[in-house]
């Protein structure tokens, strides 16, 4: 046995909702890393085909919601000839625990990796408590 | 098949039923040195030429080897990410890892001629298809 790694296909789960779409079309998760740190949490989201434009990231009522567009006029005047994969938008949405500072969510997009990185509030943050 | 994108938000449906209708096509049978590997691939006529799409997100571009020799193309690399250290992972569903794919495409190529572009985490290479395997008209005298 060799130590290397082959690397194994992730079929793509599709998002489920409670209400519907409006368009007709599927919608996939984008597959996610999260961690923290003292500082921040952190989240890398996989959302290959989307350019920067495209994506929206917010945070309301303690839910974080990441949406990514694809641009699919790429595809236009193109016929399948053999598939693995389907294409769609990318969506989904997170439930905060901790009280996370709006105002400096950093977005940064590489090669279709999006990572965000969510500062906690001042309050948030853990803190070492010294007895008297 | 697409035909027209008339109404934009049809459109993406019917990419999606498309690729959908493909996915238990037979067009490369046994030809692919190993279907379903990873990374995953759609492959795509544009006009008379090729166009082969693989969804590739994270992967710098010097870790990733693209090769062809006549109807062969491999692709090759590794996907490596790492955590900072003293951090508490909640999530992780990224892979990592490395790969090795050939694929073997029952239409003649022209080597030389065939481009790849890496962009926001998808490999596009344009495989154009050989001079000599072009269908020609025959005019008739």
């Amino acid at each position: 046995m060799t130590s290397r790694q082959e690397l194994q296909v992730q079929q793509k789960r599709e998002l489920e909702t409670k209400e519907e779409t409006t368009v007709p079309a599927r919608t996939f998760l984008p597959t996610a890393d999260i961690f923290e740190d003292e500082d921040a949490l952190h989240v890398v989201l996989e959302m290959p085909g989307v350019e920067k434009d495209n994506i929206n990231v917010s945070v309301r009522e303690g839910v974080l919601n990441i949406d990514g567009r694809l641009d699919f006029s790429k595809y236009k005047d193109l016929q399948p000839l053999y598939t693995e994969y389907n294409v769609g938008n990318y969506s989904r949405s997170f439930r905060l625990w901790s009280a996370i500072d709006q105002n400096k969510i950093g977005a940064e997009l590489r090669d279709g990796v999006l990572s965000l990185t969510l500062p906690k509030v001042e309050e948030a943050k853990p803190r070492t408590i010294q007895i008297k | 098949m697409i035909t027209t994108f008339a109404d934009p938000f049809d459109a993406l449906l019917s990419l999606q039923r498309a690729l959908d209708a493909q996915l238990s096509s037979d067009w490369l049978q046994d030809s692919t040195a190993s279907r379903g590997g990873f990374p995953p691939i759609n492959l795509f006529q544009q006009g008379d030429d090729l166009l082969a799409i693989v969804e590739l997100p994270g992967i710098d571009k010097d870790d990733l080897q693209i090769q062809a020799k006549e109807n062969t193309i491999r692709i090759s690399g590794k996907k490596a990410m790492a955590f900072p250290e003293g951090v508490s992972v909640h999530r992780r569903e990224r892979i990592i890892g490395e790969f090795d794919r050939t694929l073997s495409i029952p239409v003649r190529l022209d080597p030389s001629g065939i481009k790849a572009e890496y962009r926001d985490g998808i490999l596009a290479l344009y495989l154009p298809r050989a001079e000599s395997d072009k269908p020609r008209t025959i005019s008739i005298s």
